[in-house]
């Protein structure tokens, strides 16, 4: 093996690419945030009695799960393009993201809501409130509890799915990456520095959350 | 002069076609053998050793927090540092397998935990060999409460086999952008290649499904 690591021009570029990751950061936070939202939406209108709703939600559900998120990000990058919708890089990553993860948002939602028993929102229709307070003060908050174990794991995945804006020029931390290595061709070195950043964030993100469900479970743990 | 551009032919649908036998080809390899790798990571782990654990989970831990696509760049570039370069099919093979062994190995020893302690012992007791208690007791039991999971797993790997085109694979999503660059008519390329990934994927998930159901019915009849 007769190549020499150099690892100067990855510590030259380190503020770069840590700034970069708060692109990715910022990218995966908005992607989940729709996703969360667009999934709790798509499993109300999964479930509506109206068939072409179904059908748009169910047709959502199925091409999200069922084709790559890299093919996603494409179709909003370029295929778009076609119909004469030009989005930039970060738009077309963040749609494609949230495209994709309030599809699987929807199907975590089904499980979270199978888990609250029906006499849930029976109980509290009986006592007074509408269906939409049973929903945000009874329901939901049990669904949050449900679902966020698995929330947690679909963002880490978003995290690491947002490293495919490289490749439809988004300038995050992969793409910034991509952006040092064309200029040096440090590939190794530079590929290795993403790799501890991005093993790094995961980590940090998957404390953050756990911190945060602490806090938000702490009645539940009180009540065992 | 010739055009720069020149118009959809029949012969391309062969081309899309030729990458998704690609895709086919890449994922099943994948699939098999990391299924094998994950299963037996899955097994050690199952044995409850705490040293061999924590060496296993931190390993699993790191390809499961790294994204494929860094994976598969580094892995290309070092065996090309380390002068053996691979062809990208070998390449994104063994950085697909092992990426699918780290994710098999978790829903393994989930199947081998689920077996319960005392239906093994008895087995045992019966006379069974240790190795033929885990062939015809432990395995088919355990693959019971495995399927679904690995079912999600096989079809996350049909999906993430597309990574592989960032290091020069030709299999469908990367035939589709050579077809867009020459043809510009991305519109009608990008569905069919979202239609031929769904035609992969779907039945997969269709049967996870099934399963799930049909796994649920037997239990609360």
């Amino acid at each position: 093996m007769d190549y020499q690591f150099q690892w100067r021009p990855v510590i030259q570029a380190l503020p770069q690419l840590l700034e970069a990751s708060l692109v990715t950061l910022q990218v995966s936070v908005l992607s989940m945030g729709l996703g969360l939202l667009m999934g709790l939406v798509l499993y109300f209108i999964r479930k509506s009695p109206i068939l072409p709703l179904r059908a748009f939600a169910t047709t959502w559900i199925e091409v999200a799960r069922n084709t790559p998120s890299l093919f996603q990000i494409f179709i909003f990058y370029w295929g778009l393009g076609e119909f004469g919708i030009f989005l930039s890089p970060y738009v077309s990553v963040v749609a494609a993201l949230s495209f994709n993860c309030a599809g699987y948002m929807a199907e975590t939602y089904r499980g979270g809501f199978a888990a609250v028993p029906k006499g849930q929102n029976m109980a509290a229709r009986t006592l007074g409130m509408t269906a939409w307070q049973s929903l945000r003060y009874v329901e939901l908050p049990q669904v949050l509890r449900a679902i966020y174990h698995p929330m947690t794991n679909q963002f880490t995945w978003i995290i690491l799915a947002s490293s495919l804006g490289m490749l439809a020029g988004l300038r995050e931390l992969s793409g910034e990456t991509q952006y040092f290595n064309s200029r040096t061709f440090r590939t190794f070195e530079f590929f290795m520095a993403a790799a501890v950043i991005y093993y790094v964030i995961t980590k940090i993100a998957l404390l953050v959350l756990k911190a945060i469900g602490w806090n938000l479970f702490k009645a539940e743990r009180a009540a065992k | 002069m010739t055009p720069v551009f020149t118009s959809l032919q029949w012969s391309d649908l062969l081309f899309l076609l030729e990458g998704a036998w690609n895709t086919i080809l890449i994922s099943v390899v994948a699939i098999i053998l990391g299924s094998v790798l994950g299963a037996i990571i899955g097994w050690l782990m199952s044995l409850k050793n705490t040293a061999l654990n924590l060496t296993m989970m931190s390993i699993i831990d790191v390809f499961r927090s790294v994204p494929l696509l860094i994976q598969l760049i580094l892995f290309d570039s070092f065996v090309a540092i380390a002068g053996f370069p691979l062809p990208p099919f070998f390449s994104g093979t063994i950085v697909l397998t092992v990426y699918t062994a780290a994710l098999v190995a978790g829903v393994a020893r989930a199947g081998i935990e689920a077996v319960p302690p005392t239906l093994r012992a008895a087995a045992r007791c019966l006379g069974l060999s240790y190795f033929q208690e885990l062939r015809y007791v432990t395995f088919p039991v355990g693959l019971r409460t495995a399927f679904p999971s690995w079912l999600g797993v096989a079809l996350a790997t049909v999906k993430d086999s597309a990574l592989v085109s960032a290091i020069g694979y030709v299999e469908l999503l990367r035939a589709s952008q050579i077809l867009n660059t020459r043809t510009q008519e991305s519109v009608k390329i990008m569905l069919l290649v979202g239609v031929l990934y769904f035609a992969l994927s779907y039945p997969l998930s269709l049967l996870g499904s099934r399963y799930e159901k049909k796994m649920a019915s037997n239990d609360h009849p």
